[in-house]
């Protein structure tokens, strides 16, 4: 069977599958800055684990986009010039502190929850075969980001003040997760994903909002995802990818 | 279909005796986990379909999406069923998904006589120590993926627990 004779909309696909993966990657290698030097032990070794997933979520994903389109996956995830990276911007932001870290965990494993449940009865089943898999390991991720975001949220004084500063510097890309993707209209047609991001963003925004009010949060702007939400990456993004393609630069040629 | 994650193709060489799924399980029975190296990779549950065709085709569950030791496993798989009659091709699927529920009773037991608590709910967690109740989870990430931290106010012991997935 040739591995893209069910794929439908592939194009499309290929772009959704890219978007997921270039997400976990990202995500993943800047909480890996914390393997080391995290608040407390337990942290430590937590916020490895959880890259860890992240980082393997991503080799799946960019193994599915290499099936569809015959790129080599490690070419995909280390070779690319950083503006070709189409991850959402509010991973843009560097690892900051620790406040940073898990109010930025929390925008995103809340995004990432609601899109991974509209491709849950995918009409690609590779693919809702992989996030059938991935939903049971990221309940883990949610329980633990949810936890410390409460923590902060309800400790006054320092953690609180830097839960609302880094929530104020996320907020203008606190939705880019949902940007619109190239061709989606097509993805929704084919039943590959089930509603469209702006949908999906709606979604988010249904659990979020009341969950920041009742913290007395700050409030996300209303302003949906910006178009361009995943282009445009800036200063910290650039510096991340030079640190994550150091070892592949150094020798592209290296087998491992 | 199958997500085929990998494939490892091990080259025949004639023997004779019959074969089938179960002569095949049997001998992954000897295929341990290398991270938990007290129980066999058939015991966590982590062998799917197996096909007996003009080749034999065994399914390999990964325990985690990102598990590190899925290559590894491959390998030991293949180097178990080499010299069967027939080419052998490892194919890692995720459907069916693997969850601590197919682990198996004598991989639970194998688990508990290593110091680890089995998958269950943290309600009904019981130190595989000294099997007290009191016992609170410290974090919900351990050594591997797979497992979480615990400690027992009874014993005063640190333990790991396989976390339900």
């Amino acid at each position: 069977m040739s591995p893209v004779a069910d794929a439908p909309a592939g194009t499309a696909l290929a772009e959704l599958l890219l978007s997921m993966a270039d997400d976990e990657f990202v995500i993943g290698f800047s909480d890996s800055e914390w393997t080391g030097i995290a608040p407390i032990l337990e942290e430590d070794v937590a916020m490895s684990s959880l890259a860890q997933d992240e980082l393997g979520h991503a080799t799946a994903l960019y193994g599915l986009h290499a099936r569809l389109t015959g790129a080599d996956p490690d070419a995909t995830a280390f070779d690319r010039d950083p503006d070709a990276y189409r991850h959402a911007r509010l991973l843009d932001h560097g690892r900051g502190d620790w406040a940073m870290t898990i109010a930025r965990r929390y925008l995103y494993e809340t995004a990432d929850a609601v899109r991974l449940e509209a491709l849950t009865a995918s009409s690609w089943s590779p693919l809702a075969d992989l996030v059938g898999k991935l939903r049971r390991e990221e309940r883990y991720h949610r329980m633990h980001i949810d936890a410390w975001f409460e923590r902060l949220a309800r400790t006054a004084g320092e953690p609180r003040e830097r839960l609302v500063i880094a929530l104020r510097a996320l907020a203008l890309d606190a939705a880019t997760v949902f940007s619109p993707l190239p061709g989606e209209a097509a993805l929704v047609a084919d039943g590959v994903l089930e509603v469209p991001m702006g949908e999906l963003e709606a979604r988010w925004r249904a659990t979020v909002e009341p969950a920041l009010a009742g913290w007395r949060l700050p409030a996300l702007p209303t302003a949906p995802a910006a178009p361009d939400g995943r282009t445009g990456h800036g200063e910290a993004f650039r510096w991340l990818w030079g640190e994550f393609t150091t070892v592949r630069r150094s020798d592209p040629e290296a087998v491992w | 279909m199958v997500s085929e994650l990998g494939t490892h193709v091990a080259v025949a060489r004639a023997r004779s005796g019959s074969l089938d799924a179960a002569a095949i399980r049997g001998r992954l029975a000897a295929v341990m986990d290398p991270e938990l190296p007290m129980v066999s990779i058939l015991d966590l549950g982590m062998i799917g379909a197996i096909e007996m065709g003009p080749t034999v085709r065994v399914e390999v569950l990964p325990t985690y999406v990102g598990c590190p030791a899925l290559a590894l496993i491959e390998d030991r798989i293949a180097e178990r069923l080499a010299g069967l009659d027939r080419p052998v091709e490892i194919v890692a699927t995720f459907d069916p998904p693997w969850t601590s529920e197919r682990i198996t009773p004598a991989g639970l037991a194998a688990l508990r006589g290593a110091g680890i608590a089995p998958p269950v709910d943290p309600a009904e967690m019981r130190c595989p120590l000294c099997d007290a109740t009191d016992v609170v989870a410290d974090s919900l990430f351990g050594p591997t993926q797979c497992r979480a931290l615990w400690y027992c106010r009874g014993c005063r012991q640190p333990f790991e627990a396989i976390k339900p997935i």
